[in-house]
């Protein structure tokens, strides 16, 4: 596992995937009309600025890292790249995030339709209160990426194959979702996400609620699944942003601080508040 | 009004013994309220309660128990020749008590003189016409026997009346004295009076238990009665309901099920009208609705739910019942006979509805975690597949107990029923006609003139009991289903 | 890990854009768009049911508050009223309201004979279809107050009959009169043409709101007024029963009681009680108070006992909402300077939850002032209650019908004019229930505390 990481750290032609340029984000239940209102309901306290002035650009078949403390704005970035703060109604975004080259901002751009490209797993395992089977074949049928039950069978057992869960669940595929452990349930919830045939896999921390074991193999998925889509991971753990990326982003209080090399950010780290956050001073 | 003015006196007495307690503890701690154990209010507050719980609790008993007493003494006075072919000897007792109050009456009024009231033999048309002059209720089968009877009624119940006040009086005044000769600087009059207010605390919560019973107690020993003059396997089985009304339980066929089905019928058509509409309008306000729209048309919809029954009722009768006609009468279709029917009552009854099923779903589908809607958008779902796949499959238990809530309140529903659903007990399948339900009925059988102990007057309480059985039952279990749901996502 | 090195090769990635929407991806949205309108139509419905109800309320009831009057000058003949002219109260009150009844007949032919009516009625009895026979009494009841007016022509503004009014307010058509006894198309006519001149005029009717119920063929004369005051007494009783009881075991249930099985079965009473159709309640009632208790049947005394019953629950499931509302800190900071358990709780949390008892309590009482099933079992329906009771003992003992059961009554006559009474009547009620509640909804605004 390891030769091959470092393996793909040498390769450095990756094309970009996802380039976000001066991304803000406010929450807060004000009208704005103007331009100008927004820094004045920042002053007023009435908005908060989440994210200010991010520019990142995400490479494909890469796993990206998102760290920093807690609140500092990681997730809520994370959640632009597939608009899933279009689902909040106070939150509002600002900026241009492209995914190869086309604005996800774009007026013309159904968030469905973006969703089902950009895939998303949660930090806490949610399957829905349905079958194994059913929790996997979701995606594909919303999105009609099956003919026939038989390429259905095929694209869940596939799709449970990348998840590493087949073997665990292949005679009980009628059994809730619900009913799994904890670490099944994460597991399931990535095969979920892969089954829709995303170009982009977003994980909110998540192994955040599984137990070491778990994690570990939750980890190793993700390494896997960088070969075929671009992965951003945020989390908490930096020693796990170490073993699974190959570039991390650090952020504090908004600010994208740092972006480089995974290996470069935790040796030699550029900005003081990254090198203070590292070695457990903030955070 | 003599229990009104004993009412007052012991009031008066208890708030004597309330200065009195407070008196005497002030003086035993030297006038220096800190040398006693609690303030002095406590200590007349003590006095007070001692003087009028016992006191006001001896009368309620009292004149709870009186009529028992009396009624049982006095019917063993009158001679079984006395009731005649048809009557019973409660009929008989009626008439008795209200010679009686007539008397009573009549001698308050000084229209009649007390010697004449009192007198066992008077001339039974002399008081009778006496009565009459001084504008007394009277019938005209006042015999000698039952004058008599009412006479003797008068006397005892004169009797437990002085009884009752002397009884009373003693009892507050002895309360107030064991509480003052309690009283003394170190007496923990707090602790005490705490206790006793606890006590009063716990009676009112046992109202609840006590109406419970109540229910229970009216409806099972009259459905019992019932069931002794009309047969408990003809009840549940027939299929035909007739009551006689002139007869005595002989020509009346009283079967439940054309009831039950009319019942079921009009709660069926109501909930086909409240189910998609409540549940629709749910959805949106819960899912899609803006804070604008859903502050409009919440409070709107819950409008619905404060109207009385009584104007969906005279809406059913007055305004449904006459379009329904214009388009199924026999001006149009001809399905319809008349203004009443299964449909006119159902509509009505659904519009009642719908706030109560939307609410309750509103409530439901809030509770459904937000985690799982998230999963799905994340998915590349839209919100329209992500509610009808994923969040109402979940709500789903939920929602069905709002659904037999709302059918429990169908079932149980009556003034629309009488207005719009007809008097006629049938068994049809066609919903423009008219068809009659339990609640209905219940109404039907008990106003009017109709003889208590009648069956047909008795068969209202088995109704009843066949009711509250029904509704209760769909209750526990409706609300068993909405708690094991809700702890499901807690 | 050897399910996921199976997928190892890497897939093509497949490149749409996502600026041009995919036909599957626009069929989905047109199911969006048809889910979102389902939706909007069941909210439009319940809206649409609700102002439907609402104009159907307001079209048919207005026209109770108004009444169609006739204003005559009766001259009051001695000859008549008082055969042997000395005046006596005692000999005037011999003459019953049929002695009247020719003397109001008279005036009103007098006017039609004036106004040069052309009519085929000779007699002045022909005139009968055309007055309320309330009238008579009407003049009859001013004559033994004033007996001193006997001989003097007095100005009148007698109720015309029903049909008359019905006419007038459109209920009344021409082309069934051919069904209709009462009336004639002549008297019709004298009615159009009197019209003009405001000898017949409709006007504001207080005796709606302020008279008693009236006899299934005088529907102009009936009035909401004591049935209202049947209504206050039973709310009366509920009041100062179900508020105390209700606080009272509110109270125990929240702040003292051990959690054990008796309060598990008095709670399950409770939220069970709150469900039980409201004419079992009736049943209770008839039982409990009239069969066994003997208490006065149709009483509003009973009404309120049975109302009280009913209105328990929800009272004591609000006040136990708000009691629960108030933090704990407040009781910890009580019992911390010493106060008793009881002393916190009537100190410090009762006052607090005050305003939100309260507001249950309005609530409660106007579903109670609405309920109408119980009462038709403890007969507070079906007979006219015509005196206003003079005290609070007659008000609570003597029979009486309550607005909800009056309105019953009226929506049951055969006569089509009580129905727009019954309307009418909806108006009153739904007037109170909207001021309890919009007194409710602004207690609840102005007290309303967030911790």
């Amino acid at each position: 596992m390891n030769d091959m990481r470092i393996l793909e750290r040498d390769v450095d032609t990756k094309e970009v995937k996802i380039a976000a340029k001066n991304v803000q984000v406010y929450y807060g239940d004000v009208r704005i009309v103007k331009p100008e209102d927004v820094a004045k309901a920042v002053e007023d306290k009435r908005l908060t600025h989440a994210i200010k002035n991010v520019n990142v650009e995400i490479e494909d078949k890469t796993v990206t890292a998102f760290i920093g403390p807690s609140g500092c704005g990681k997730s809520t970035f994370l959640r632009c790249i597939n608009r899933m703060n279009d689902t909040i109604d106070v939150c509002r975004v600002v900026g241009d995030i492209r995914i190869d080259g086309e604005d996800i901002y774009d007026p013309q751009v159904d968030p469905v339709q973006l969703r089902a490209k950009v895939g998303m797993v949660f930090q806490k395992p949610n399957p829905f209160p349905k079958s194994i089977y059913d929790n996997v074949a979701y995606g594909p049928r919303i999105h009609g990426l099956a003919k026939n039950k038989a390429e259905l069978d095929d694209i869940v057992e596939q799709s449970l194959r990348k998840g590493a869960l087949w073997e665990e669940v292949k005679d009980r595929l009628q059994s809730p979702g619900t009913g799994l452990s904890g670490g099944q349930q994460q597991r399931l919830c990535i095969a979920r996400a892969v089954a829709t045939e995303p170009e982009v896999l977003l994980m909110d921390e998540p192994c955040s609620a599984l137990d070491p074991i778990a994690t570990a193999q939750v980890e190793q998925l993700i390494d896997q699944l960088s070969k075929n889509y671009s992965v951003v991971i945020v989390t908490h753990s930096m020693q796990q942003a170490a073993r699974v990326s190959q570039k991390t982003a650090f952020f504090h209080l908004g600010d994208l601080v740092e972006y480089g090399e995974t290996g470069q950010i935790f040796t030699k780290p550029e900005d003081p508040r990254t090198e203070s956050y590292i070695t457990g001073r903030i955070g | 009004m003599p229990v009104f003015w004993l009412i007052l006196i012991v009031l008066g007495i208890s708030c004597a013994g309330f200065v009195l307690g407070r008196y005497r503890a002030m003086a035993s701690a030297d006038d220096n309220s800190r040398n006693l154990h609690s303030l002095p209010v406590y200590y007349g507050t003590h006095v007070f309660m001692k003087a009028i719980v016992p006191g006001f609790g001896l009368m309620i008993l009292w004149l709870l128990a009186q009529p028992l007493v009396i009624d049982n003494r006095v019917s063993q006075m009158i001679p079984a020749d006395q009731i005649d072919e048809g009557s019973t000897i409660g009929l008989v007792m009626s008439e008795v008590r209200r010679t009686a109050i007539g008397l009573e009456n009549a001698v308050a009024q000084g229209a009649m003189d007390a010697g004449l009231a009192n007198d066992g033999n008077a001339d039974v048309d002399e008081v009778t016409r006496q009565l009459k002059d001084s504008g007394q209720v009277v019938t005209a089968n006042i015999t000698q026997p039952i004058l008599r009877a009412a006479q003797a009624y008068r006397d005892m119940r004169g009797t437990s009346n002085l009884l009752m006040s002397i009884a009373v009086l003693l009892v507050t005044l002895g309360g107030v004295a064991w509480a003052v000769s309690q009283t003394h600087r170190g007496f923990r009059a707090r602790n005490v009076v705490e206790q006793g207010v606890l006590a009063i605390l716990i009676a009112a919560a046992s109202v609840a238990i006590l109406t419970t019973l109540g229910i229970i107690f009216s409806l099972v020993f009259s459905t019992i009665e019932f069931f002794k003059l009309y047969s408990a396997l003809d009840f549940f089985t027939l299929l035909e309901w007739a009551p006689s009304f002139s007869g005595r339980g002989g020509a009346s066929s009283l079967g439940i099920l054309p009831l039950l089905w009319g019942t079921l019928y009009i709660s069926f058509v109501a909930l086909l009208v409240a189910v998609p509409i409540g549940l629709f309008s749910a959805i949106y306000l819960s899912e899609y609705a803006g804070p604008r729209l859903r502050g409009i048309a919440k409070p709107l919809l819950e409008i619905l739910a404060g109207i009385p029954t009584i104007v969906y009722g005279l809406f059913a009768l007055l305004t449904i019942g006459p379009l329904l006609m214009s388009v199924f009468g026999d001006d149009g279709l001809g399905w319809m006979g008349g203004g009443r029917s299964v449909m006119t009552a159902g509509i009505a009854m659904g519009i009642m509805l719908i706030p109560f099923v939307s609410s309750l779903s509103d409530d439901i589908i809030n509770a459904v975690p937000q985690a799982m809607r998230d999963g799905s958008y994340g998915l590349g779902a839209t919100k329209s597949e992500t509610i009808k796949q994923v969040v109402l499959p979940a709500a789903l238990p939920g929602i069905v107990g709002a659904i037999l809530l709302a059918a429990s309140r169908a079932i149980g529903e009556t003034m629309i029923v009488v207005l719009g659903a007809g008097a006629a007990a049938r068994l049809s399948l066609n919903p423009f006609e008219a068809m009659t339900t339990v609640t209905a009925k219940i109404v039907s059988q008990l106003t009017g003139d109709s003889d208590f102990a009648s069956p047909e007057a008795l068969v209202a309480f088995a109704l009843g009991i066949t009711l509250f059985v029904l509704t209760l039952a769909l209750n526990v279990f409706a609300l068993y289903i909405v708690r094991t749901y809700r702890e499901q996502y807690e | 890990m050897s399910d996921a090195s199976i997928q190892a090769t890497p897939e093509q990635p497949k490149t749409t854009s996502l600026l041009v929407a995919d036909p599957h991806t626009q069929k989905r949205k047109t199911a969006e768009k048809r889910f979102q309108a389902y939706g909007l139509a069941g909210i439009f419905a319940g809206i649409f049911f609700l102002i439907v109800l609402l104009i159907a309320i307001l079209s048919s009831g207005t026209g109770a508050f108004t009444q169609t009057f006739i204003n005559v000058p009766v001259y009051l003949d001695p000859a008549k009223l008082d055969k042997k002219g000395n005046r006596d109260i005692n000999d005037l009150k011999k003459v019953s309201t049929f002695g009247y009844n020719p003397l109001v007949q008279n005036a009103l032919f007098q006017i039609v004979q004036d106004a040069g009516v052309e009519t085929p009625f000779e007699k002045t009895k022909d005139m009968k279809a055309l007055i309320s026979a309330s009238a008579a009494a009407q003049i009859r009841d001013v004559v033994l107050n004033n007996p001193d007016l006997i001989g003097e022509t007095v100005d009148f503004r007698i109720l015309a009959s029903s049909r008359v009014d019905g006419y007038l307010k459109g209920r009344v058509h021409r082309e069934d009169l051919a069904r209709d006894k009462n009336i004639d198309a002549e008297h019709l006519d004298i009615v159009d043409a009197l019209l003009p001149s405001g000898v017949v005029r409709k006007s504001f009717n207080l005796g709606f709101i302020t008279g008693a119920d009236a006899s299934e063929s005088r529907a102009e004369q009936a009035g909401l007024g004591v049935s209202m005051l049947g209504s206050l007494f039973m709310m009366f009783v509920v009041l100062v029963l179900a508020l105390p009881i209700g606080v009272a075991a509110s109270i125990y249930l929240e702040e003292f009681a051990p959690k054990n099985r008796i309060t598990d079965l008095i709670e399950v009473n409770i939220s069970n009680l709150a469900a039980v159709p409201s004419i079992v309640f009736g049943i209770l009632g008839l039982a409990v108070f009239i069969q066994f208790m003997h208490l006065p049947q149709s009483a509003p005394l009973v009404g309120g006992l049975v109302l009280t019953l009913m209105t328990l629950p929800t009272i004591i499931i609000s006040t136990r909402a708000s009691l629960k509302s108030v933090p704990p800190s407040i009781r910890d900071a009580a019992l911390g300077v010493g106060a008793s358990k009881m002393q916190a709780v009537f100190h410090h949390v009762l006052p607090l939850a005050a305003p939100g008892i309260l507001t249950g309590t309005i609530i409660g009482l106007a579903q109670a002032l609405g309920e109408t099933a119980p009462l038709l079992l403890i007969g507070m329906v079906g007979f006219i209650a015509s005196n206003a009771p003079d005290g609070l003992a007659s008000g609570l003992l003597d029979p009486n019908s309550a607005m909800p059961a009056q309105i019953y009554e009226w929506a049951k006559r055969a006569d089509p004019a009580y129905y727009e009474r019954a309307w009418g009547g909806i108006i009153v009620l739904l007037v109170f229930l909207v001021s309890m509640n919009t007194i409710a909804v602004l207690l609840r605004r102005r007290f309303e505390r967030r911790w």
